[in-house]
């Protein structure tokens, strides 16, 4: 079976349907699927999902998916770099479930793992809590979340060999590997797909048991908040 | 005059401990590590995947793929380390983080914590703060002791929603350190310039010894 796909439209051909749930890798604008979204933007498709740390910028990262109203509902634990997203969720068009950033991950990866619920400290006494089962363990208390699992996952690495497998590069890494595992179906898009045997088995990042339809291209990669120092004279 | 926003980095640096795992927030914890103690070797977490955390970079070096958890390019060190979300946060969830330093907007004489969402105005998310407070093993707050309009944001009791319960160990502010103990809130030093009667005038929360 082959995973390399032509394109991003060509690797989501047949997997889009209205109303479904996506599970986006990226943290901010870092490492994100974004040739991907361009292409689920051009599809149209509408009702979406997405369980994804952040909600990109006006114009770049998911931020376009929410521009063309194609976004139903947002699970995110931060979504404050986006006026678009503000604007569309305080005039309840758009539906946010905010999750600790930690249990976002651990349920993605719970998801993709086959684990259908975990407890945790995050949350006890907060609002997150609400309406969620407590149990205790050894006289303190945790809430039970569930694992995740979408329709699809879209994630960014940096490196591919044709059989799947993954090496990310860097703070890029992020939420690509969690999102992988928590998809039914898994696209992947990389700045280069090397021969087989090119990277190192000791040094896969994600084995390519997950990820399913695979992209080369290329990636502008935009930096959100620029920060240096000076050199020393 | 009381501590400004680089003193009351400077003071929270002197919490660190050699050999220390630590977490550091968002505005005046991020300076927190330009006054590192002489001698003490911390490493620093970025909760998007990262143990090991360096300077910004020179001009022209930056890297989109290096970012820390304010989104901000920085660099790697030596014994970077690389890690997904999911690890990231079973570090902190497991308790290996030794101590977190976050910014507040709310703190209570119970150790109650609120910094992530104001209703109606300001509706961002908590990213990882929830999981922090929950999970490390000391937590420092740094923020100032009144808001813009004077008002206390050292309390008996938060007004906004919480980050977590129980879950402050010090606060330092421009005015000075305290402790949350049973029954309140323990003074452990007055900022330069200030006065212990202004400490306790601009304090809502109950104070005790």
């Amino acid at each position: 079976m082959k995973k390399v796909y032509p394109s991003a439209s060509a690797a989501l051909e047949g997997l889009l349907f209205d109303g479904m749930t996506i599970a986006a890798g990226g943290f901010g604008l870092c490492g994100i699927p974004e040739l991907l979204i361009a292409a689920i933007r051009e599809a149209g498709t509408k009702d979406l999902t997405i369980a994804s740390n952040n909600a990109g910028v006006d114009g770049f990262g998911l931020g376009v998916l929410l521009a063309t109203r194609q976004v139903k509902k947002m699970i995110s634990s931060y979504v404050g770099e986006n006026a678009e997203f503000m604007r569309q969720y305080l005039s309840g068009e758009l539906e946010l479930e905010f999750n600790p950033q930690g249990t976002l991950a651990e349920r993605l990866r719970a998801g993709g793992a086959g684990i259908p619920g975990f407890y945790t400290k995050t949350g006890v006494g907060t609002v997150i809590a609400e309406g969620k089962d407590v149990k205790v363990f050894n006289g303190q208390e945790y809430i039970l979340e569930t694992g995740i699992v979408t329709d699809i996952s879209i994630v960014k690495a940096w490196k591919a060999d044709p059989s799947g497998n993954l090496v990310f590069r860097k703070t890029a890494r992020n939420f690509n590997p969690p999102a992988a595992t928590a998809g039914r179906v898994c696209i992947a898009e990389v700045e280069e797909i090397v021969p087989l045997g090119a990277l190192d088995p000791d040094h896969i990042h994600l084995p390519g048991i997950y990820v399913h339809r695979l992209i080369q291209g290329t990636h502008e990669k935009r930096i959100e908040q620029r920060t240096v120092r000076k050199r020393e004279a | 005059m009381a501590w400004d926003r680089n003193q009351m980095a400077a003071r929270a640096a002197q919490e660190l401990q050699d050999g220390w795992y630590v977490n550091l927030g968002i505005g005046i914890p991020t300076l927190v590590s330009n006054y590192i103690p002489e001698g003490i070797s911390v490493t620093l977490q970025s909760e998007n995947g990262m143990l090991g955390m360096g300077p910004f970079p020179y001009e022209g070096e930056e890297d989109p793929d290096l970012i820390n958890a304010g989104k901000q390019t920085i660099t790697e060190l030596p014994q970077t380390a690389y890690f997904d979300s999911a690890q990231s946060f079973a570090m902190i969830r497991g308790g290996k983080i030794a101590m977190a330093i976050l910014g507040a907007m709310e703190v209570a004489e119970n150790g109650d914590l609120a910094n992530w969402m104001i209703p109606g105005k300001l509706v961002k998310g908590m990213g990882g703060a929830m999981d922090l407070v929950a999970g490390v093993g000391r937590v420092v707050v740094v923020m100032d002791h009144t808001s813009k309009h004077g008002e206390s944001k050292v309390l008996k009791s938060c007004t906004l929603p919480l980050t977590g319960k129980g879950v402050v160990d010090r606060i330092i502010t421009n005015l000075g350190v305290l402790d949350v103990v049973p029954g309140g809130l323990k003074i452990v030093e007055v900022a330069e310039g200030v006065t212990e009667a202004e400490l306790r005038a601009a304090t809502e929360a109950t104070l005790v010894g």
